[in-house]
C-alpha cells in the first residue's frame, strides 16, 4: 500500500465507522431495540474491515518511483568533509 | 497503516472506542424517560396470626398485588426486580422492612400484572410487637439497564393494621 493509499484508508475507516455508529444508534433508538443497534454496528464494522484491511489495488495507484541504481552511480555521493567541519564548529 | 496487522489493530481500536461512546449515549438516553408506575396492594385475609414458641410474632397474609411498571422499561432496560415490603416502626428498630413477595420482570410485556398470593417469605417480627401494629406496604424496584448505572425507587402505598388478638 502506498502513501496515498494509507491516507485514504485511514480517512475511509474513520468516516465509515462513525457513520455506521450514527446509523446504528438511530435505528436502535427508533425501534427501541438495543440488539438491533449492536447488530447494525457489528455489520458496519465487518463491512469497514473488508473495505480497509485488505491491500486492494485501489490503494496502490501512486507507487513510489525510486531511482534506478545505474542513474544513482552517475552522480557523486555527498562528501563526508561537510559533516566533520560541522562537528568542529559545534565543539568550538 | 502500512501493513495488514496495523490496519486491523487501528480498526478494532476505533470500533471499540466508538462502541463505548454509543453505550454511554444509550445510557444517557434513559434520562428522557420519566416513569409513572402505578401499584395497588390489598390485604385480603389474615390466614393466621400467632406467637412462635421462641416469642416472635408471625403472621400469614393473603395479598392481591397489581402493578403497571411498563413505563420503567426503555430500550436500555434488561430487567426489573420488584419486591413488596412491609415497613413499620418498633421501639427496638427505627425501621423494620420485611420482604413479603418479590419477582423479576424480564420484559415490558410482563410488567403489567395482577398476582393473588400468600406472602412468599415469612412475616416474622423481631420480638412481639405485631398485635395492633399498623404497617406500610411499599413496592420497591431496582431497574437493571443493559449499559449504565442501576437505579432503584419505591412507591409507598396505604398500609394495614393488624388485629389486636392472635388468631
Amino acid at each position: 500500500m502506498d502513501w496515498q493509499g494509507q491516507k485514504l484508508v485511514e480517512q475511509l475507516m474513520q468516516i465509515l465507522l462513525v457513520s455506521f455508529a450514527v446509523v446504528a444508534f438511530l435505528t436502535g433508538y427508533m425501534l427501541g431495540s438495543f440488539r438491533t443497534m449492536l447488530l447494525t454496528y457489528a455489520g458496519g464494522v465487518v463491512f469497514t474491515a473488508l473495505v480497509t484491511i485488505p491491500n486492494w489495488p485501489v490503494y496502490n495507484r501512486n507507487p513510489l518511483n525510486w531511482l534506478d541504481p545505474s542513474v544513482v552511480e552517475k552522480y557523486p555521493k555527498p562528501l563526508p568533509s561537510n559533516t566533520s567541519s560541522k562537528k568542529k564548529s559545534t565543539k568550538k | 497503516m502500512h501493513s495488514f496487522g496495523y490496519r486491523a489493530n487501528a480498526l478494532l481500536t476505533l470500533a471499540i472506542t466508538i462502541l463505548a461512546f454509543m453505550c454511554g449515549i444509550a445510557s444517557f438516553s434513559d434520562n428522557f424517560n420519566t416513569p409513572i408506575p402505578t401499584t395497588e396492594v390489598q390485604v385480603l385475609n389474615i390466614n393466621w396470626f400467632q406467637k412462635k414458641p421462641d416469642g416472635d410474632d408471625e403472621v400469614s397474609l393473603t395479598l392481591n398485588i397489581s402493578a403497571d411498571l411498563q413505563s420503567l422499561f426503555t430500550w436500555n432496560t434488561k430487567q426489573v426486580f420488584v419486591f413488596l415490603a412491609a415497613e413499620y416502626v418498633t421501639p427496638k428498630n427505627a425501621l423494620n422492612q420485611i420482604s413479603l413477595w418479590d419477582g423479576i420482570i424480564p420484559t415490558k410485556e410482563h410488567a403489567k400484572f395482577l398476582i393473588h398470593t400468600t406472602n412468599k417469605y415469612r412475616f416474622v417480627d423481631q420480638g412481639s410487637n405485631l398485635r395492633g401494629k399498623a404497617f406500610n406496604l411499599t413496592l420497591h424496584w431496582h431497574v437493571m439497564p443493559k449499559t449504565g448505572k442501576m437505579s432503584a425507587n419505591k412507591l409507598v402505598m396505604t398500609g394495614y393494621r393488624l388485629p389486636e388478638t392472635y388468631r
